[in-house]
């Protein structure tokens, strides 16, 4: 009897006291695991971007840095918001249903303001930026393209909206980040919050 | 209900069976396991001395670990290095900790591994048939010197900086070639960014490989001749019917649940110290480190980490250059002689003569008295006192092979007591 | 016109031996008075980064101050921060810089103002806090100014508005070295604010400097009684093992 309550008493103590040593190595591992976050630093230098919208002539596109990634900023045409209408038949993903942008931006034109698009130039195949396309029928895109983003890597094709055609390796709709307007003629690229 | 528990835990004790058959088919995991844990004997009656080795394993392996994740933010050149550690302390998560976790365990290295020399100093562990053990265990220290050296130049504040200045000059002592070796080490005129760069790369990766390695070997010597213990006698003498020591007890379970209890003990002493007071009343992290380092401008009281002051107050203590610098360099290196300086054959202080014992106290009391005149300025009385136990740590040493010889010793008992 | 030269090389010569005398007295480790910070009184800590921003920021730098992370520490809104820590046009994510050249600091000062962020950590609270409360009229010093603790001070009384602006009054009996001792103080032009007020804000300055030279020394602490408390249990446990392992053993 002594011997069996032995037995178990110690069973007891080395699962108790191996239980807590993981549990205190886990916990000591935590701040290593944590110091791999953005440092203050690096949020600092990945802070918004303000764009002077207003600067951009209709029809022309500025591309901006936020985060290490190029952003777009296309100050589109009312032609070119028409022509985003005839291209939806052809379109992989046209209500953005499956693509990442924020709410503001799920509707036809992916923008808070038709005119003004606003996607990382990040192909969402494997990361090339697009060229900007925006002639229409050009000798290499054939006489159907009415202007839109064309990945040189591996051949994606976006319409004026970043959103992707059918039939190319990218996957989803150019990604629309957080941005917001602070006033008429300026935006703010990173953040959607705030009351400046 | 516990039929079907008990056969999930035989299903998993066979697959992991066969696991382990697999790998001791290809290595020798098993028979290491046994050799060094559970069937390694080491004595029932090791007291608390017996734990600082332990404690100078989980340090180093503290200082590793910490030490890769600070090389990830710290930038080793004269431009960026300061400011990189304050980085690491400002805006890395949890960085702060992990540089306090470092700079405390640079202090902790040298008094774990100073009190694991001095057992063995008190039970004998350098005699024979431990020669080996102990001359790998000086050159451990010697790397362990060079590894706190090089370290303390990296944070690059005036303190870092003037230190290593005064290092390096020493080597300008030399004759004849001491001018150049001074350069040599530098890599240029004086303290700059290049020698940053090259204590960076000793710091992080040589002397840490070298370290690791002569750990390694440490162990494998001791292990090959059996640990002593506090009576100092050997237990391998005395064995059972069953061929295993009486006087031992496998050191898995045995020491390794004593030795878990001893490092949580240093953990929580270590906790203490990182969490309530990291710069130690300016002992771990001294004052004049806040400031980068400036080569026009020396700190108002210079004087080394506490962990190198004796040595520091024996180089003070000589007023001649070359001399001072010989006198130190010969008192660290002097203790690898103790296996054949000291002619006495009972290894335990506990049945040692007098001489011996008076000989220990005061070489340890000098030890202490030197690393506290070495952190006090060079006037009033502290020269002269200096002096004093700079002969007194010397005369240990050399007058050993006289005051041992003739010992009068106390009976060894054949078999290890409480 | 000879007698005029003679008067003013002699009083030069006092004010040497006096700033020598002064010297000496600082390198032989005068007691300080303490600054009693307390990190934990945050009100003092906001009045200080006050202070801080508008009569030490002009020149000094906080270089690894965040004005964010600060912010945050002293449990201030970002709209506090904006309105009442940030005169220039910085954000809040960057850090406490300041605009002045370093060759126009050079050539105002003589040196360039150095970088408090680490300032307590370098010199200790006390010494700031006496630094703060040992300035006095000198019309020798290009700046007016002289010190009690950092004789031949660079730094002009920048607080002299708020502290007024005193004179030293010297002891009748000579120090050692025959050199007059300063044995108090005369207000010369009263300041705002009386000297208990003025007192308060150099310790709040002070708590501040505090604070900045180890933003994280309050998580520190907290962290630190949590990760003791749990190793007390692990104790605890790795004990009774220990005992349980080796209670056949003797």
């Amino acid at each position: 009897m002594a011997e069996s309550t032995g037995f178990t008493r110690r069973h007891f103590l080395t699962v108790a006291t191996a239980v807590t040593g993981v549990a205190g190595l886990t916990g000591a591992a935590v701040p290593f695991v944590a110091s791999f976050r953005p440092s203050a630093r690096a949020q600092a230098l990945g802070a918004p971007v303000e764009v002077d919208v207003s600067k951009i002539e209709p029809g022309a596109m500025l591309r901006v840095e936020w985060r290490g990634r190029p952003i777009y900023v296309l100050h589109r045409t009312d032609r070119m918001l028409q022509l985003l209408e005839r291209v939806v038949g052809q379109l992989r993903d046209p209500a953005s249903e499956e693509s990442n942008q924020p709410s503001y931006a799920q509707n036809e034109y992916r923008s808070i303001r038709p005119n003004i698009l606003v996607v990382e130039g990040v192909c969402t195949h494997l990361a090339c930026a697009p060229m900007p396309r925006f002639e229409v029928a050009p000798a290499d895109l054939g006489p159907d393209w009415v202007g839109g983003f064309y990945c040189p890597c591996h051949g994606s094709k976006f319409d004026l909206a970043g959103r992707v055609f059918a039939g190319v390796p990218a996957p989803t709709n150019l990604t629309v980040p957080p941005y917001r307007f602070l006033n008429d003629t300026t935006i703010l690229i990173g953040s959607d919050t705030g009351n400046t | 209900m516990a039929t079907r528990e008990q056969d999930v835990f035989d299903s998993l004790g066979r697959g992991l069976n066969s696991l382990v058959g697999w790998i001791d088919a290809r290595f020798p995991l098993t028979k290491l396991i046994k050799e060094h844990a559970t069937e390694y004997y080491a004595a029932k009656n090791f007291n608390l001395w017996y734990g600082f080795g332990v404690l100078a394993l989980v340090v180093l392996v503290i200082q590793l670990v910490t030490g890769i994740f600070l090389t990830m933010n710290y930038k080793p050149s004269a431009e960026d290095a300061f400011a990189s550690v304050e980085y690491i302390m400002r805006d890395v998560d949890w960085g702060w900790l992990i540089r306090y976790m470092h700079s405390t365990g640079a202090s902790a290295f040298f008094i774990v591994v100073y009190l694991h020399m001095f057992r063995g100093l008190m039970y004998g562990s350098y005699k024979k048939p431990r020669e080996l053990v102990w001359l790998i265990g000086m050159a451990i220290y010697l790397c362990l010197m060079a590894e706190a050296f090089f370290g303390y130049l990296l944070p690059w504040g005036n303190m870092s900086y003037w230190g290593a200045q005064v290092i390096v000059s020493l080597f300008g002592a030399i004759p004849v070639i001491g001018d150049g070796l001074a350069e040599w080490i530098r890599g240029d005129y004086y303290i700059s960014d290049i020698t940053l760069n090259r204590f960076f790369a000793f710091h992080v990766i040589a002397v840490p490989l070298m370290l690791v390695l002569l750990v390694v070997v440490h162990i494998m010597a001791l292990h090959e001749v059996g640990s002593l213990n506090p009576d100092g006698i050997e237990i391998k003498e005395h064995k059972g019917p069953d061929g295993k020591p009486l006087d031992g007890v496998p050191f898995h379970p045995y020491h390794t649940s004593k030795d878990l209890v001893i490092i949580v003990v240093f953990l929580i002493a270590f906790a203490a110290v990182v969490f309530f007071a990291p710069e130690m009343g300016g002992y771990f992290l001294e004052h004049a480190n806040f400031e980068p380092a400036d080569p026009l401008k020396t700190p108002e009281h210079i004087a080394p980490v506490w962990y190198f002051t004796p040595f520091y107050a024996i180089l003070r203590a000589v007023p001649d250059k070359l001399l001072g610098v010989i006198l130190m360099g010969l008192a660290v290196l002097l203790p690898t002689l103790l296996p054949w300086l000291d002619r006495c054959r009972v290894k335990s202080i506990r049945y040692r003569g007098w001489t011996y014992k008076v000989a220990l106290a005061v070489f340890a009391i000098s030890f202490l008295a030197l690393g506290y005149l070495g952190l006090q300025p060079a006037t009033g009385i502290y020269p002269t006192l200096a002096r004093v136990f700079t002969v007194l740590y010397f005369a240990f040493f050399l007058l050993m092979p006289f005051y041992t010889r003739n010992e009068k010793t106390k009976p060894v008992p054949a078999r290890v007591t409480k | 016109m000879r007698g005029k030269v003679a008067r003013v090389a002699a009083a030069a010569a006092a004010v040497a031996a006096l700033v020598a005398s002064i010297a000496f007295g600082a390198s032989e480790g005068g007691e300080l008075a303490s600054a009693n910070a307390n990190i934990n009184n945050t009100a003092s800590l906001q009045r200080g980064a006050k202070y801080f921003v508008n009569y030490c920021l002009g020149c000094h730098s906080a270089q690894y101050v965040r004005y964010n992370k600060l912010a945050e520490g002293l449990k201030l809104t970002e709209d506090q921060l904006v309105q009442n820590l940030i005169f220039t046009d910085q954000q809040p994510f960057e850090t406490m810089t300041n605009a002045m050249p370093r060759e126009d600091a050079e050539r105002w000062f003589g040196i360039t103002p150095p970088d408090l962020s680490l300032i307590s950590r370098a010199r200790g609270q006390d010494y700031i806090y006496n630094f703060l409360q040992g300035f006095y009229f000198d019309p020798s010093k290009p700046t007016g100014a002289n010190n009690v603790v950092l004789p031949n001070t660079a730094m002009p009384h920048v607080l002299w508005e708020l502290q007024g602006i005193r004179r030293p009054i010297f002891e009748e009996s000579e120090g050692e070295d025959g050199a007059p001792v300063i044995s108090g103080f005369e207000t010369v032009v009263p300041g705002l604010l009386t000297e208990e007020e003025f007192d308060q804000v150099a310790r709040d300055i002070v708590n501040f400097l505090g604070y900045i030279g180890e933003p994280m020394q309050l998580e520190r602490r907290s962290l630190g009684i949590r990760v003791i408390g749990f190793l007390l249990v692990f104790l605890l446990l790795a004990w009774m093992l220990k005992r349980e392992i080796w209670k056949d053993v003797h």
